[in-house]
């Protein structure tokens, strides 16, 4: 991060003196884009002043910084990519960029970055584009408040927000993003940073990871997607603060944690998820102060998941606070509030004196015999719930909170 | 008027004049605002009511039934000793039965639903607690023309409410422990037909968010009751479980020795 703030401060006291300004627009020298592109040298500013341009690919291939007046448009008319970076040093800023291409056998998308760095995407808005913003194999970007939206499509012929393949140090920030199939899709991405991002009704993921370490994402929002944020195959990740909401249907999930180790996960919100987190193959993962409110499920924790610490949650009115899927517990849970506990505390030091079993014989019965859930809220499933909680015998005997809190936990920050 | 309409008439004016039915209805009421004004989310409100239209409708309809049938044992002699036809006295009872339980239904619980939770849900709640007391009422008619005995037939109507409402349940969950190995989505629905208080509680759940829950089952059940073809099968089957008892009832009593 330091150098590139360096680099970026070098940028700015050096360009006034360098660089020349390309004023492009009606009764400006330039009347297309495409003619002040091939007049601008290394480290000029090319100034389009508010129109449709619509003038299919624009290459940059020089350091060059863009700059939109008003939002003028880039047309793609549903044919070409509409801007294309294969140089270093490159700013983007203030377009309204719309109607990109689309074809199954390339990614095309509203801007593309290729084998560059230092490169600024800001300020600008998208629409119904193929792929928002795709970044290959680019160091050192900044992709800050963007409004990104596709027009939804079936999911094969849909491309992603904001996509980066094989990237480091990138900085993604306030943006929206919707409509697209993943809102933020990280492939190879490492310590980069998401935050403050709105990421909403989107096809599949709010926010997609996959082989992407020591990342961080925080105040994040992700509602109402496909299937919610899935993170995959990715070691040291840290998520706080984020909210996950509302990502109903048979196959979503609030996160979705797959083969993930060594991560952090605190204080986040999830809310009106069918399930707030599913975890698989997940390892020593830390799930800290975060709250589940109204969720289906508020952790399904298959048995494939080991050393995890799940400790001073806030559990409230979840159809089902845990399930899992076998009777080895290798987790641990520890000093959460459940609302659903009904111990007693006969010192008084705010922590219940007997244990919490947060797996009901009910959710057992579920993860095994899914149809089960034909039985839900009937009378006698409530009784065989309590006469499980009383003498366990079907529910894991280990998994239990020794020191579950008696009031819910105060997570100010 | 005709000779039915006049007995019906009477014996409907006969339950509205009923003390019990008077206070079933403020039941009804009281709970239904209580529920909807405890929790503040009208959702809360709809799912206590559930559990309460699945276990409370069913018991107060089934017995009331069978004890005002018993209570008017002297009055359906008097009428069969009248030139009209059996079937007509019987029917008669459940007509009048009938339209004061719906009336208690539809005061008790539809009035607070349209007051608090006028919604698909709200609907389906009121059309299936109004199904469930018919449902009722005709195996109480039922069991009550096979037994003589008063404190008999109020045994057999109670165990049949418990059957319904509690160890059918667990006789499901058995099976699908007994037989886990094998695909039963397709036979769960069935079960779930079987059972008319198992049929409303799906019948609701599923316009609630809950049903993403489901999963693949979920989505066979949605696909299958959820739509408002669904909502009409499921009348449908609720019709079919209120006839069936009903007509059995009025065969068994053309026979009986009074």
């Amino acid at each position: 991060m330091l150098r590139y703030r360096f680099v970026l401060l070098l940028l700015v006291l050096w360009s006034p003196v360098w660089a020349t300004e390309h004023l492009v627009g009606v009764g400006r020298p330039y009347v297309t884009i495409h003619a002040a592109l091939n007049n601008a040298r290394s480290g000029d500013t090319i100034v389009v002043y508010e129109g449709t341009y619509a003038e299919g690919n624009l290459a940059i291939d020089r350091p060059l910084t863009l700059l939109g007046v008003n939002y003028p448009v880039l047309d793609g008319q549903h044919l070409a990519e509409v801007i294309t970076v294969t140089a270093s040093y490159v700013t983007i800023r203030g377009f309204a960029i719309c109607n990109s291409g689309q074809l199954s056998t390339k990614d095309i998308a509203g801007i593309k970055v290729l084998s560059a760095n230092h490169v600024n995407i800001e300020e600008n808005r998208l629409r119904d584009c193929n792929f928002g913003i795709y970044l290959s194999d680019t160091d050192d970007a900044r992709i800050c408040c963007n409004d990104v939206q596709g027009i939804i499509k079936e999911e094969q012929n849909s491309g992603n927000g904001i996509h980066l393949w094989k990237c480091a140090r990138i900085m993604v920030e306030e943006n929206y993003l919707t409509g697209h199939r993943d809102g933020i899709y990280f492939e190879f991405v490492t310590d980069s940073e998401i935050r403050n991002n709105n990421s909403e009704r989107n096809l599949r993921y709010g926010l997609h990871f996959m082989f992407s370490h020591n990342d961080h994402y925080h105040h994040n929002r992700f509602h109402h997607n496909g299937a919610g944020v899935a993170v995959m195959y990715s070691r040291q990740v840290q998520m706080t603060e984020n909210e996950f909401g509302y990502n109903w249907g048979s196959a979503a999930y609030g996160l979705l944690l797959k083969d993930i180790s060594d991560s952090h996960i605190w204080r986040n919100t999830f809310e009106h998820n069918s399930a707030a987190v599913y975890m698989e193959g997940a390892s020593r993962i830390t799930l800290e102060q975060n709250v589940f409110r109204e969720n289906g499920w508020a952790l399904r924790v298959q048995a494939s998941c080991d050393a995890n610490v799940i400790r001073q949650n806030n559990f409230f009115g979840n159809s089902f606070d845990v399930s899992t899927n076998g009777s080895l517990v290798l987790n641990s849970f520890d000093s959460n509030y459940w609302d659903r506990y009904e111990g007693y505390d006969l010192n008084r030091d705010g922590v219940g004196d007997v244990p919490f079993r947060p797996v009901s014989l009910y959710a057992v019965v579920v993860e095994r015999m899914p149809y089960g859930l034909m039985l839900m809220r009937s009378f006698m499933v409530y009784l065989m719930d309590k006469a499980e909680k009383i003498i366990p015998a079907l529910t894991p005997e280990l998994l239990l909170d020794e020191k579950p809190s008696m009031s819910p936990l105060t997570l100010a920050l | 008027m005709l000779p039915s309409f006049r007995i019906i008439k009477y014996v409907l004016m006969d339950i509205l004049q009923n003390r019990i039915i008077i206070g079933y209805t403020l039941f009804l009421f009281a709970v239904s605002f209580g529920l909807f004004n405890l929790g503040g989310d009208s959702t809360k409100g709809l799912v206590g009511l559930l559990n309460i239209v699945l276990i409370v409708t069913p018991l107060v309809s089934i017995v009331f039934s069978t004890i005002h049938f018993y209570n008017s044992y002297e009055f359906i002699e008097l009428l069969a000793a009248q030139p009209i036809r059996r079937s007509l006295i019987v029917w008669s009872e459940f007509w009048g039965l009938t339209i004061a339980l719906t009336l208690a239904t539809l005061v008790g619980i539809g009035v607070p639903v349209v007051v608090f939770a006028a919604n698909a849900t709200g609907i389906s709640l009121v059309l299936v607690a109004v199904g469930l007391s018919v449902v009722f009422i005709s195996i109480a008619l039922l069991a009550s023309v096979l037994t003589r005995d008063k404190a008999k037939g109020i045994g057999v109507v109670l165990l049949l409410w418990f059957l319904f409402a509690l160890l059918y349940d667990a006789l499901v969950l058995f099976l699908m422990f007994a037989f886990a190995d094998y695909p039963l989505e397709k036979a769960m629905l069935g079960f779930v037909c079987l059972n008319p208080i198992d049929l409303a509680r799906v019948v609701v759940l599923l316009q609630m968010d809950i049903a993403a829950l489901m999963g693949y089952t979920g989505a066979l059940f949605r696909e299958f009751l959820g739509t408002n073809w669904g909502i009409v099968f499921a009348l449908f089957v609720l019709a079919v479980w209120a006839i069936v008892p009903m007509l059995l009832a009025v065969r068994v009593f053309n026979r009986k020795d009074l």
